[in-house]
């Protein structure tokens, strides 16, 4: 049996008291919230912390908690399947709850957290493997080694953004609540991440995410696409949240998130702006999804061929800004 | 903090039998069933939360002991296959199973049973659809899940 | 599911029902302990360390680091066990650890034994080996040449070419030339694994003189004799038990390093020794699916009658030899058995590559070239325009035949199986519509080879039968890997003995305790070891009616039988009169094949079998014109069982088999890349869960076999092979392209609609046969008839 490496557990009882032990042993521990992503890579040595703080005793991290502008806080530590069940984010998100409700297994799900989902660590296939398999192959960027594997020529590790929740939570105009040393502060999910498959988040590795705001919907209606081999258990190939306001039959706005085909979500909001005050339809879909996913940028990392993959992003896109507009 | 690694008291309830365990921290939930209280019921096919054999269910709910820190759920009642049946009496879903079929090797059983339950417990006529989803991360490599999907269908209506 | 019987008047009891099978209570309270929920008293825990390198010489192994580890107990190397040893008589040539060169990565090296699996892991990584590199070699085509520094074997040959063969049966050229219209075509079959749920485990002790493994094996007979060759020890001083099993599907039919490990290690500590493998090294373990590439050319006359057929194939075997020989003939021996082809040849090649080790997968060499073949003759009907059926039908074998080849065919249900599927899915009345699609295709397989793994005169399967005031029990070797075995048998001897099959004990799986049979693989058990079991019954049978007969003075034959009762008497009662009157009651069955089923050519012995099975299916699908995704609709299958001995296990089996055809139809694939194994964990191979799967209807003909028991046939392989053909042709019915290539994932689909769009042949899949110096071709003579009645 694959058995995790040797650790300490810690069970903190507040998020001060989270903040300062993990300030306390900087890059030695990691938080743990559900431990369907942070567990298997411990089991393949591909994080190896000697300290794993327990956020599940945290209860501030728990809860669904309607704000004063009509949207909604939720914490860290709520699970993805509480998500799904909610009927009053289902009504206000439903791409983002949808999203949820595609993430992996619904075992999975009853574990994992929304906000390890979001922190999700990206994901490569000659870096999600043994550590035995690593050392075969050589390492690489990500972990114990100095090349990308599947770009040598690249600079920064092009490991793949795999989060089905953060594309559907930026194209909400989502925030988060960061707590670290020096207090909190509340960032959009969009600049949560950055260009680079090794340091994909901005995060401070001192610091914990302990809640995603949803702002109120308004008029927003959202959908999300995800593309996979399977209907079930496999991360995206291609996500796609779409966000859109309508007036009557025409578009007032609307915007588009995509995954999976980089380091981290890509807003490419700016495409859709062919659609405002416009009514949809074939050609124009089409071309604002071409122009769209012109930023995708797949490469031989994960499942199926990257050239599907580039052309399952057009789609997808067409998908979800069709399905947005129908949703409600 | 003690040392790295080091034993630790684990209180846990399984089967509705409260348990006091010295375990390592690192040992998962899936490790303290099968050998430290030797409920070797719930398997391993994966190890990484990719097929669904090793499923409990915390609180009613299925979870994949393979990725669940037993300190993560401290004061949660655990349910492994060797709890399902009342006694000598085969649960409906077990029954369910055996009547249609619905096992062949029965490696990935334990799971697919508890998933089957779970799923039922909160809804007792679930369509194809819901079943296929309820179960999708249980693989099986025998029956093809046809004869399950008729087991968990025949199942509900047993417990309706 | 229907049954449709051709045997009219039955009074059988149980034989036929659907009832549940004999060991489902255990495994669904997970109280049956399969191999590694075995725990013995002071167990030691083994690791193996296995090679990072695809092809290296060994310079030197230390392990001095390793045993300096507090609760290392032991550390053993290859030179601790120099035996070579493989499941064929010709490929023994496999080291349980290697110790000059590593011809794979995941290739064993050494092992520990040691307090727990922690300690062992850290163990094996303190283990310093030191390899000179050598040349990787990857593909089909790369092994074929000569290679550039050595062999990855120093046997075979030329080169790492590790298995050749070249047959001709009847006038071949003259066929051709006698063809109105001749077509070639190349397929590409992607390697796959059998991916069980359950990861490979072993226990071993060594007390006195006495070994004994516990093993989730399919095969505890040729472990045992694998044993007695590395270890030098009598047969009689070894025990194999086969653990309950989770999954097989060939993966568990070799003799195995880790088994060979903790035999050796519980010798060296006196404990018992525990290796349980992880899903990573399962996929080393592998033994899977062969990749195939293949060229065929057929000729036909005007009215769509094969005249001639010409096969060829080449095999990426990987590092070892396992099965392949077999394997090998196999891509090239079925063909016949479901068309009647005049004259046939085939030329096949076997070579070695820096990849785990191919093997027996469910179909065993036959869905690769039944692929190619059933989409070959797809292409043939469109071409000279006949239906895909008509053009089936019209050379289709007839019962009680010999092929071409000189198999012996027997009860033959291809129309039957045919008529079911086309009838109940209005295949031939679909509409055409671009997106949907419909695929048919048929297909046959043996129930167990008709020659062992290795040469004897020796029955294939043994079988007892105790019966005494405690009860019956039935003992034989074969081992149920959940394909349902023991109820088979149980079932058999119920029917004999007027009991019901929870009524009769088995003890099974077990070289100590049960006679010997071969195993579970080539679909065999029911078959031989059912036949066993009821020569054993019927005895039983006989022997406590005719104690019964003298006590109701009438004649045997009007002592009735059933319902527990035998005559007047209960089926107890009548037991303790049968041993008054004869003493302890035991009886013995055994089956070997008949002589007269295959030709005496060299190579002969791959295809022969005492029946086959055959299978009919249909499949019904939406393929995406964009993105080339599939949704699956409907499967129709049929399937000519013979007679069903449980109804219920043969459904599960025929839908496990379509289930499995289907998967690695459209996602599994053994994948390489930079000389490792691209995916080997269960999140990225990818195997259909709930979600892919759809519904199956299943149709069982009953041609009832006039030796199987009770006239039954297998069900554990035979209804893999037509899904596979039936979904890529089903693929070309929706969007008129070709992907010549398994699994049909979307990304090909796409790339031949590309292709089509652009003008250029609608296709994707290898587009040429690699020219490979195939042996001087041995022309066969036809089958002496009068050595056989037919």
């Amino acid at each position: 049996m694959l058995r995790l490496p040797r650790f300490s557990y810690l069970r903190p009882g507040s998020v001060a008291e989270a903040a300062q032990v993990l300030s306390e042993y900087g890059s030695r521990a990691r938080v743990v919230a559900g431990g369907t992503d942070l567990l298997p890579k411990m089991k393949r040595g591909q994080m190896e912390p000697e300290v794993v703080i327990g956020l599940g005793h945290i209860n501030e991290l728990r809860g669904i908690r309607a704000t004063e502008d009509g949207g909604f806080e939720i914490g860290a530590c709520v699970t993805l399947s509480e998500v799904v069940a909610s009927p009053e984010l289902r009504a206000a998100y439903p791409g983002y709850v949808h999203a949820a409700a595609l993430v992996s297994t619904p075992a999975l799900r009853n574990s994992g957290t929304i906000g390890g989902n979001l922190c999700v660590d990206t994901r490569c296939n000659y870096y999600d493997e043994s550590y035995e398999w690593r050392k075969a192959l050589g390492f690489c960027m990500k972990k114990d080694g100095n090349i990308c594997r599947v770009a040598p020529a690249s600079a920064t590790c092009r490991a793949i953004a795999s989060s089905d929740t953060a594309p559907a939570a930026i194209s909400m105009g989502a925030t988060v609540v960061l707590v670290g040393p020096n207090g909190q502060r509340e960032v959009p999910v969009e600049s949560l991440y950055q260009d680079d498959g090794q340091f994909y988040m901005t995060k401070a590795p001192d610091e914990i995410l302990t809640s995603l705001r949803m702002p109120s919907p308004g008029h927003w209606k959202s959908s999300y696409v995800k593309v996979r081999n399977r209907g079930s258990i496999d991360f995206p190939l291609v996500g796609v949240a779409a966000a859109i306001q309508m007036k009557g039959s025409l578009v007032e706005a609307c915007r588009i998130v995509i995954t999976a085909v980089g380091p981290q979500p890509l807003d490419v909001s700016q495409a859709a702006g062919a659609l405002v005050g416009k009514e949809i339809d074939d050609t124009l879909l089409e071309e604002v999804a071409t122009e769209a996913a012109k930023p995708a940028r797949p490469l031989d990392n994960a499942d199926l061929s990257y050239v599907w993959r580039k052309r399952m992003t057009r789609r997808a896109i067409e998908q979800a800004i069709r399905e947005a507009a129908e949703v409600g | 903090m003690g040392n790295i690694g080091s034993r630790e008291i684990l209180r846990l309830s399984v089967n509705g039998r409260q348990h006091e365990l010295l375990v390592k921290p690192y040992a998962t939930l899936l490790e303290v069933l099968r050998e430290d209280l030797r409920l070797t019921g719930t398997k391993h096919g994966c190890e990484a939360g990719e097929c669904g054999a090793c499923v409990v269910l915390v609180d009613g709910t299925p979870q994949l002991s393979c990725l669940v820190l037993p300190g993560q759920i401290e004061g949660s009642e655990v349910t492994t296959i060797e709890g399902v049946s009342n006694g000598s009496e085969l649960h409906p879903v077990q029954q369910a199973f055996m009547d249609h079929g619905a096992l062949q090797c029965g490696y990935c059983t334990p799971g697919m049973v508890l998933s089957s339950k779970a799923l039922l417990d909160s809804n007792p006529s679930p369509t194809r659809d819901e079943i296929n989803e309820a179960l999708s991360g249980n693989l099986c490599r025998c029956t093809g899940y046809v004869s399950i999907i008729e087991a968990v269908e025949d199942a509900g209506r047993a417990m309706a | 599911m229907t049954t449709v019987s051709l045997d009219e008047n039955t009074d059988l009891r149980v034989i036929g029902k659907s009832l549940p099978k004999v060991d489902s209570v255990g495994k669904l309270i997970g109280l049956t302990a399969y191999a590694d929920d075995i725990e013995l008293p002071n167990t030691l825990y083994c690791k193996l360390l296995r090679s990072h390198h695809p092809h290296a010489r060994i310079l030197s192994i230390d392990s001095s680091a390793a045993l300096a580890i507090e609760g290392v107990v032991a550390v053993i190397t290859g030179e601790d066990l120099p035996i070579k040893y493989g499941i064929m008589p010709t490929s023994q040539d496999e080291h349980a650890l290697e110790y000059e060169k590593v011809r794979f990565v995941g290739d064993p090296v050494a092992a520990v034994a040691a307090v727990d699996e922690e300690t062992a892991l850290a163990a094996c990584r303190a283990i310093l080996v030191e390899y000179e590199p050598l040349e990787a070699i990857e593909s089909i085509e790369h092994g074929l040449l000569p290679p550039s520094d050595e062999p990855i074997h120093d046997y075979a040959g030329p080169g790492n070419i590790h298995r050749m063969g070249a047959l001709e049966f009847g006038e071949v050229d003259e066929g051709f030339a006698n063809s109105s219209f001749i077509r070639e075509d190349v397929f590409f079959y992607e390697g796959n694994t059998h991916l069980p749920m359950e990861q490979h485990s072993a226990t071993a002790t060594f007390v006195g003189d006495q070994l004994t493994l516990w093993s989730s094996t399919q095969n505890p007979h040729y472990v045992h004799r694998a044993l007695a060759r590395v270890f030098e020890m009598p047969m009689g001083h070894i025990r194999v038990i086969a653990a309950p099993h989770g999954g097989g599907f060939g993966g568990k039919s070799d003799p195995f390093s880790h088994e060979m490990a903790v035999c050796k290690l519980a010798m060296i500590t006196g404990r018992p020794v525990k290796c349980t493998l992880t899903r990573e090294e399962v996929f080393y373990v592998h033994r899977g699916r062969h990749p195939v590439l293949m060229w065929v050319r057929t000729g036909v006359a005007k009215d769509g009658k094969i005249l001639a057929m010409h096969f060829k194939t080449a095999l990426d075997g990987g590092a070892y030899g396992s099965y392949g020989p077999a394997s090998m003939l196999y891509t090239g021996a079925l063909q016949t058995t479901t068309y009647n082809i005049p004259a046939y040849r085939f030329e096949g090649v076997r070579v070695f590559t820096n990849k785990a080790p191919c093997g027996p997968k469910r179909g065993h060499g036959t869905p690769q070239p039944r692929f190619a073949l059933e989409l070959h003759l797809d292409k043939i009907a469109e071409a000279i325009g006949l239906n895909p059926v008509e053009l089936r039908r019209r050379n289709y074998v007839k019962p009680y035949t010999r092929t071409i080849n000189h198999l012996r065919i027997t009860s033959c249900g291809i129309e039957e199986v045919t008529d079911r599927v086309v009838e109940a899915s209005g295949f031939l009345d679909r509409k055409k519509r671009l997106g949907h699609g419909m695929g048919f295709a048929v297909s046959a397989y043996m129930c167990g080879a008709g020659l062992p793994i290795y040469w004897n005169r020796l029955p294939h399967s043994e079988c007892i039968i105790q019966v005494n005031r405690g009860g019956v029990t039935l003992y034989c070797g074969a081992t149920d890997i959940g394909q349902g075995s023991d109820t088979v048998l149980a079932t058999v001897a119920a029917e004999q003995l007027g009991l019901w099959p929870t009524d009769v004990r088995i003890v099974s799986g077990d070289t100590g305790l049960a006679p010997v049979d071969l195993g579970s693989y080539s679909s065999r058990v029911t078959f031989m070891a059912g036949n066993a079991a009821l020569q054993a019954a019927k005895e039983m049978r006989e022997i406590i009616v005719k104690a019964v007969a003298e006590k109701m003075e009438c004649s045997p034959s009007e002592v009735m039988v059933g319902d527990g009762k035998i005559g007047e008497l209960s089926f107890e009662e009548a037991v303790v009169l049968a041993e008054e009157r004869f003493g302890m009651l035991s009886t013995r069955g055994s089956y070997s094949p008949p002589a007269n089923i295959g030709g005496k050519f060299k190579a002969a012995g791959v295809g022969p079998s005492p029946a086959y099975s055959y299978s009919a299916a249909v499949v019904d699908l939406d393929a995406d014109p964009y993105s080339g995704e599939i949704r699956l609709n409907k499967v129709w299958i049929a399937h000519d069982i013979g007679r069903s001995i449980n109804a219920l296990a043969v459904k599960g089996q025929v839908e496990g088999g379509v289930y499995m055809g289907l998967s690695e139809a459209m996602m599994e694939g053994q994948l390489y890349r930079h000389g490792l194994h691209k995916q080997p964990s269960m999140l990225d191979y990818k195997a259909f869960t709930f979600m892919e799967m759809p519904e199956v209807e299943t149709f069982l003909v009953e041609t009832i076999d006039l030796e199987g028991p009770y006239g039954a046939k297998e069900a554990g392989q035979g209804p893999l092979l037509p899904v596979i053909p039936a979904v890529v042709s089903a693929v070309h019915d929706a969007l008129g392209v070709w992907v010549d290539e398994v699994p049909i994932t979307s990304d090909k689909i796409m790339r031949a609609m590309d292709a089509k769009v652009k003008g250029r042949e609608g296709r994707y899949g290898p587009k040429i046969f690699p020219n490979i110096s195939y042996p001087t071709i041995v022309k066969v003579p036809p089958f002496d008839a009068s050595s056989s009645a037919f």
